[in-house]
């Protein structure tokens, strides 16, 4: 009655042997390695062709590489040790960046798992360790939509203006205010074909009339709520992929980008200790904007003198003489696709060429075509603080997309603009509203205390087992030792983040996986007492045992599964490793355990006594 | 080997009014606590800063502050941390000041007091609204599992069990809480996982010995339900005390090797597993007793048969 059939045993094995595969990685540890990812927003890595000549400049300084991996942003060499690892990044950058201005592409230092190749290939990786055991920065950071919906409203107001000309539909003014675009018409028939001319031309728009007087009609333009949901999505989508380019262009090994909720943003910087500078990358939460310059004669001085003209704000230009700019936006940072320094090619001074995209062009156009003589501000707006950058003359109507800002800049000042512009900039501002920094020798004491006190609950636990169960126990132990195994095999599969939470979970986890061989053992014991044979005492014992363990463990299950839907950070670190835990404790305990008691006792006909330590009975 | 060698059954609920009122006056003392004194909850709940620092040797800590007050912030708190070498921060959020530049003034700060250098080893920044964001989270947390918990023994036992289950269970968590509330223990995240995953292990008990306490109602009809309580408990005490021993050998190794940041978080599971043994056993039960199970609740009713006899 104690057998398994061969096929079940064949299964358990194979679950333990494919646990052992995937557990593995997590051995070898990090070698050196460089890291090779695009540069600039606008270039697409070509792993088929970069990876070739990355091999050719390795093999051309004489560095040996342990293997080349490429995922889909970046390529990574692996090298033997960190000497090789900075000789390999200069030979590197040297083939792939021949301009070291202007570099093409972010070569740098990271560290890769150790383990074989062909573990790599089965997709056998290690897990991936959180900040709280590597060291590092994390940032949980807020957009903030309401300012997104404000500047889509802003830029509505503007369309709203050119369409109505296009369409030949006179008004008397279009302002923002609050959240609807107000529009003013002095006859109700204007405000009718205004009306059929917005409808046909977009459906964000909710529509209503409202009149003040007789002769001052308005229609109230608010955004749908699908509209407001587009706006909200993208902006953070805009945002997750700026904070990427931003990144990129610093190299950081590794980072993570991630949303969470509705309207927030976490991101880790793994390896980076100073955090001035990891806030000085993302903290240029600055969003571009094109506005008119408001040259009409008197208005600078009434602006100076506290009386901003209605419809204008007053900024300062970079070398701090005020320049007053018209509150509407004519094109905000999305429209840009590239920006490059550069050189004027008649003053050859140094200039920052940029790239609309079609609409952007257009209204580019159309703007410039309109203005020329006029200056045009370029406003960089952080933290709701905004800077002129620059505020060239319209000399011409410039078409094709292809702008040129010019005058007053250094070359690296060129550069930085451009680098400001081509990362991308933030379709709405952001806030850091949690910062976390580990050191790494804390990291590196994490993992220590966490390994350890796993460890050595393991060892307490062993010891008592196997002194207090005999074989049994012993058995247990290794059905201990299976679950351990499985649980890291399946947190190394599922790619989870290791965290202290986590290890603490599976010290835990392992306290209390003991329990189901506790109660199988007793089980068996009490069975002997009452004088069953010993085979029908094993057999009863995982019989009576199961359901007992199933409803404790399913009781168990609920709480994880509730910290799990409502925790976070450290709590669903905790409780991921729980859950799993949870499963492959009911596996371990039940089939492995089983699975040896019934190879070393199944095949016995005649069995005296079992080696599950002293059954003592009352009557004895 | 063999610990337990009990002839006949411990009479756990001839003492059951007893250990109900220890229960009870621990209960009460720890709401006390918990309403006087209050958590001392860890920035991640209340918002604000913290910063984690250790130097090569122990510093002064007057001057520290001093340092702080003048710099603008006069109501941080500095204390030691695990050793006199390792210093904690603590600067509550306030609106006035610019939080994104907080630990790096605070470390330059630092840097200018003087004597050995600070090596910065953690920092934590949490705004107002995450924390209050964690902490009905927490709470909502809380209660999906007390929730779930007595939906699921409802279904697999019946209500009293339920019942007697989670009041017992709930009676560990406020314990817990009421311990951190009278030593002033540092309330936190990892803290709050642990006192969630007592929950789910301590009803865990509890459902092994009521799982008992079916089968006995089921094979033995001539008992009372208080000696069928006493059978139950008696026959799976070796494994309640064996399983809890190992349980708490591991949670004593992550108190002891797992450093400052476990713990608490050791801590909580330590109260709770010692208090999780005592509920299950001494409270649960006699809960049930007096919530009046008996052996009918747990046999089928016979099905009528229903064709009409010819």
């Amino acid at each position: 009655m104690n057998r398994y059939p061969l096929w079940k045993n064949i299964l358990i094995g194979l679950v333990l042997f494919f646990g052992l595969i995937y557990t593995l990685p997590n051995f070898f540890g990090e070698v050196p390695a460089v890291q090779v990812s695009s540069g600039k927003a606008t270039l697409k890595l070509d792993a088929a062709s970069l990876s070739g000549s990355i091999e050719q400049a390795l093999r051309d300084a004489q560095i040996p590489s342990t293997g080349l991996f490429v995922d889909a942003n970046s390529i990574r060499v692996r090298v033997a040790d960190t000497d090789t690892q900075l000789r390999a990044k200069d030979a590197i950058e040297k083939r792939l960046n021949p301009d070291p201005r202007d570099p093409t592409y972010v070569v740098a230092l990271n560290l890769l798992s150790a383990s074989p190749n062909w573990l790599t290939a089965i997709h056998a990786l290690p897990m991936y360790l959180g900040l709280d055991l590597r060291g590092g920065v994390h940032f949980l950071l807020e957009v903030d939509m309401p300012g997104a919906v404000t500047k889509r409203l802003d830029a509505t107001a503007g369309d709203l203006r050119t369409l109505l000309r296009d369409k030949n539909v006179r008004h008397a003014g279009i302002t923002r205010e609050g959240n609807s675009v107000q529009l003013r018409f002095r006859d109700a028939g204007q405000r009718d074909a205004a009306r059929s001319a917005i409808q046909g031309s977009t459906a964000d728009l909710q529509l209503a009339d409202r009149d003040d007087a007789a002769d001052d009609l308005k229609l109230v333009a608010t955004l749908s709520q699908a509209a407001q949901k587009n706006i909200r999505d993208f902006a953070i989508k805009q945002n997750i992929s700026t904070l990427h380019n931003r990144i990129n262009e610093l190299g950081v090994a590794e980072p993570v980008i991630q949303q969470q909720g509705l309207d927030r943003i976490v991101v880790q910087l793994p390896g980076v200790q100073d955090v001035a500078k990891a806030k000085d990358i993302l903290g240029r939460t600055a969003t571009l904007e094109v506005r008119l310059v408001d040259e009409t004669p008197g208005a600078l001085d009434a602006a100076l003198a506290g009386n901003v003209p209605f419809g204008t704000e007053l900024y300062k230009e970079r070398g701090g003489a005020p320049v007053l700019v018209k509150n509407q936006v004519v094109l905000t940072g999305d429209r840009l696709t590239d920006a490059q320094p550069g050189f004027d090619g008649q003053s050859h001074e140094a200039a920052v060429h940029l790239t609309l995209d079609a609409a952007g062009s257009r209204i580019f156009r159309d703007v410039t075509r309109e203005n020329i003589g006029k200056r045009m501000a370029i406003l960089l707006i952080e933290k709701g603080k905004g800077e002129v950058v620059t505020a060239p003359v319209i000399r011409s109507e410039i078409g094709g997309g292809r702008v040129q800002i010019s005058g007053r800049m250094t070359t690296t000042e060129a550069t930085d603009v451009a680098l400001l512009l081509r990362a991308g900039s933030l379709a709405a501002p952001m806030e850091i509203i949690e910062e976390r920094t580990v050191g790494p020798s804390l990291g590196a004491d994490n993992i220590a205390k966490g390994f350890h006190s796993t460890l050595w609950g393991f060892v307490a636990i062993a010891t008592f087992m196997c002194i207090y169960y005999a074989l049994f126990g012993f058995i247990s132990v290794i059905a201990l030792a299976a679950n351990l195994l499985l649980l890291v095999a399946l947190l190394s599969l599922l790619q989870a983040t290791l965290t202290l939470p986590g290890i603490a979970a599976m010290a835990l986890t392992l306290g209390m996986a003991i329990d189901a061989n506790v109660l199988i053992n007793e089980r068996i014991r009490e069975e002997l007492r009452n004088g069953v044979s010993p085979q029908a005492a094993i057999h009863a014992g995982y019989e009576r045992a199961f359901d007992t363990i199933l409803d404790s463990n399913i009781t168990t299950l609920i709480a994880g599964i509730a910290l799990l839907v409502f925790g976070s950070g450290p709590v669903r670190g905790f409780a991921v490793v729980h859950c799993l835990g949870i499963l492959t404790s009911m596996f371990s305990a039940i089939l492995v355990s089983r699975m040896l008691v019934n190879l070393i006792y199944g095949r016995r006909r005649k069995l005296d006594s079992l080696a599950i330590g002293q059954v003592w009975k009352p009557g004895n | 080997m063999e610990f337990f060698r009990i002839k006949k059954d411990i009479p756990f609920m001839r003492h059951a009014l007893t250990f109900n009122i220890i229960s009870l006056i621990t209960f009460v003392l720890a709401v006390f606590f918990l309403t006087t004194r209050g958590l001392h909850l860890s920035v991640e709940f209340t918002g604000g800063t913290l910063i984690e620092v250790t130097y090569t040797e122990a510093p002064q800590l007057e001057p520290i502050r001093n340092a702080l007050a003048t710099a603008g912030y006069p109501d941080a708190q500095v204390q030691n941390f695990g050793s006199a070498r390792d210093v904690l921060i603590r600067l509550p959020n306030r609106d006035d000041l610019d939080t994104n530049g907080i630990s790096g003034r605070t470390m330059a700060t630092l840097q200018s007091v003087g004597g050995p250098a600070p090596e910065l080893r953690r920092v934590e920044f949490v705004g107002p609204q995450v924390g209050k964001e964690l902490a009905s989270d927490g709470a909502m947390a809380l209660l999906l599992v007390i929730f779930g918990i007595v939906v699921y023994l409802a279904l697999r036992f019946e209500w009293r069990f339920a019942v007697s289950a989670i009041i017992a269970n709930l009676h560990d968590v406020v314990i817990i809480l009421g311990f951190f509330a009278f030593f002033q223990w540092e309330f936190s995240l990892p803290v709050l996982a642990a006192v969630l995953a007592v929950l789910g292990y301590s009803v865990n008990e509890s459902v092994v010995v009521f799982d008992r306490v079916r089968e006995t109602f089921k094979k033995k009809r001539n008992l009372t339900t208080p000696h069928i309580l006493d059978h139950a408990i008696t026959s799976t005490i070796s494994r309640t005390i064996i399983t809890h021993g190992c349980t708490q050998m591991m949670v004593l190794a992550m108190l002891l090797f797992g450093g400052e940041t476990l713990h608490y978080f050791a801590m909580a599971l330590t109260i709770g597993i010692c208090f999780g043994i005592y509920s299950s056993v001494l409270v649960a039960s006699p809960l049930v007793m007096w919530l009046g199970v008996s052996r009918e609740q747990f046999m089928k009713p016979k099905k009528e048969k229903e064709e009409a006899v010819v």
